[in-house]
């Protein structure tokens, strides 16, 4: 057993190609099986409520797997897992949309006053949309070509990763009618997390700060 | 366990029925926990026979009632009811019960006596969320609610001990809860023990956690907010799934106009 962490696993293309395939399965066909038990009635009594928390809980959940795939590269004698960072941020950004449009279609019924209003007054959900925004900035840069034309702006642009946590969070707590309740433990989930990098996200502030100048 | 009971048609509604299934499923009474689903899974361990409900205070006669006093003192009538969340969705129940004001004039309010003080059964070993506090959302139990005396003995406010001609499930309540249509949801208190007639105003659970978002008074009114998400309007949770167009207007009092002349003089955004 000894033997076998020590010398670094290198996964093949088919084992990749097989894994990425079943992230999709599982991850796109979770999403779907829990809209189809919507649209069949078997959420309880409010559908609604029911897809909104999921959707929502499982987006906070994708965006600690994929802050964690870099530091289990890392740790783990198999940094090939990197090769999954990637589709999980872009399933992290496909759940928080799903989250959003479930509460325009479902929640408001297209009551687009009622959602202008509420998107300009209510501050717990414009930090969810900000949040929304830069998955979605993100995504749209997350392809290999774009990425090798950004160069190092690439990187600062997605290290907003790390405002996104707390956004989140903060969207997450704030939506809550009482304070002590489930999101306290993601808070501190997301300080395990975020502390071991907290050289990376000063360092960044500064070079962000510097290049105002 | 099957009830008796009159049908009360004037103060009932004819709208669609939340189904009994959705009543009893989607509940929130955070001494069972937060999530709308754990009262039923975890309410079965409530003890609510034997149960005392004592009515004390400003009182001349104070009465203690136990389990079967709660179904036989009073004759038990049908009244079909609006209830509005607070959250902003809202169902359509019948409930079984007698009218606070029977009880009241019963125990013989004395003239000091200006509001009414209830109580939620205290019993950690049966109720996880009094037990922890990260369970109970962080709530100072026992949980207490209270309405001005008038409001009280108004022949639309209700002490229910069932649903659907039954007797109360415990996640709704049992055996007896409070009934107020016209106030959002969180004024209707559940698992009653105790009622206090008092000369001051009394302190409520939700007022206490968040004055700014919740008022003593908790009238269901469309024109004041919720800071966190408007009022306007409500999602009424009946028979419809997840493409139900269930999304309706909020009325006034929840369409309950004849208690208007309650609050005749009163600022009602100021005393929310």
């Amino acid at each position: 057993m000894r033997r076998l962490l020590a010398r670094p696993a290198r996964l093949t293309r088919a084992q990749i190609l097989t894994g990425k395939t079943l992230v999709h399965l599982i991850l796109a066909g979770l999403l779907t099986f829990q809209f189809f038990l919507g649209a069949s009635n078997q959420l309880g009594a409010d559908p609604v409520e029911a897809l909104i928390n999921f959707t929502g809980l499982n987006a906070v959940h994708l965006l600690f797997i994929t802050l964690l795939v870099s530091p289990a590269a890392r740790h783990l004698p198999c940094g090939d897992i990197m090769r999954y960072r990637r589709l999980l941020g872009i399933y992290t950004f496909v759940y928080a949309l799903s989250h959003l449009l479930v509460y325009i279609l479902f929640e408001l019924q297209q009551d687009w006053s009622l959602l202008a209003s509420e998107i300009t007054e209510r501050p717990y959900i414009i930090v969810g949309l900000c949040a929304l925004l830069i998955l979605t900035a993100l995504t749209v840069t997350s392809f290999e070509s774009l990425r090798k034309k950004m160069g190092r702006r690439w990187q600062s642009l997605h290290n907003l990763i790390y405002i996104c946590m707390p956004l989140v969070l903060l969207h997450y707590s704030w939506s809550q009618k009482t304070i002590i309740a489930e999101p306290l433990v993601y808070w501190a989930l997301a300080a395990l997390v975020l502390l071991p990098r907290k050289d990376k996200i000063r360092s960044w502030f500064a070079f962000s700060k510097t290049r105002r100048r | 366990k099957p009830l008796d009971f009159s049908k009360k048609p004037e103060f009932s509604t004819n709208a669609t029925q939340t189904p009994y299934e959705k009543v009893s499923s989607f509940n929130n009474f955070y001494e069972f926990g937060t999530d709308k689903d754990d009262p039923s899974k975890y309410a079965d361990k409530l003890t609510y026979d034997p149960w005392q409900l004592k009515i004390d205070g400003l009182v001349e006669k104070p009465i203690t009632l136990d389990y079967n006093d709660l179904l036989n003192t009073f004759a038990l009538e049908e009244r079909i009811y609006r209830l509005r969340c607070v959250e902003a969705w809202s169902m359509v129940i019948p409930w079984t019960g007698f009218e606070l004001a029977k009880l009241l004039k019963q125990a013989k309010p004395l003239s000091k006596a200006k509001y009414v003080a209830f109580e939620t059964l205290y019993r950690p070993d049966e109720m996880r969320g009094q037990r922890s506090r990260f369970v109970g959302g962080g709530v100072e139990y026992p949980y207490v609610e209270g309405l001005r005396l008038d409001e009280a003995m108004h022949p639309l406010t209700l002490m229910s001990v069932g649903l659907y001609g039954k007797t109360l499930p415990p996640q709704n309540g049992a055996p007896i809860r409070l009934v107020v249509p016209w106030k959002y949801g969180f004024k209707s208190i559940k698992s009653v023990v105790r009622i206090t007639l008092t000369d001051k105003e009394p302190p409520t659970t939700w007022n206490r956690l968040a004055a700014n978002e919740y008022g003593f008074y908790a009238n269901v009114n469309p024109e004041v907010d919720h800071p966190r998400w408007s009022q306007a309007s409500e999602r009424r949770i009946d028979t419809g799934g997840l493409f139900a167009r269930n999304r309706i207007d909020t009325k006034m009092f929840n369409g309950y106009q004849e208690v208007a002349p309650l609050y005749q003089d009163m600022n009602l955004s100021r005393f929310y």
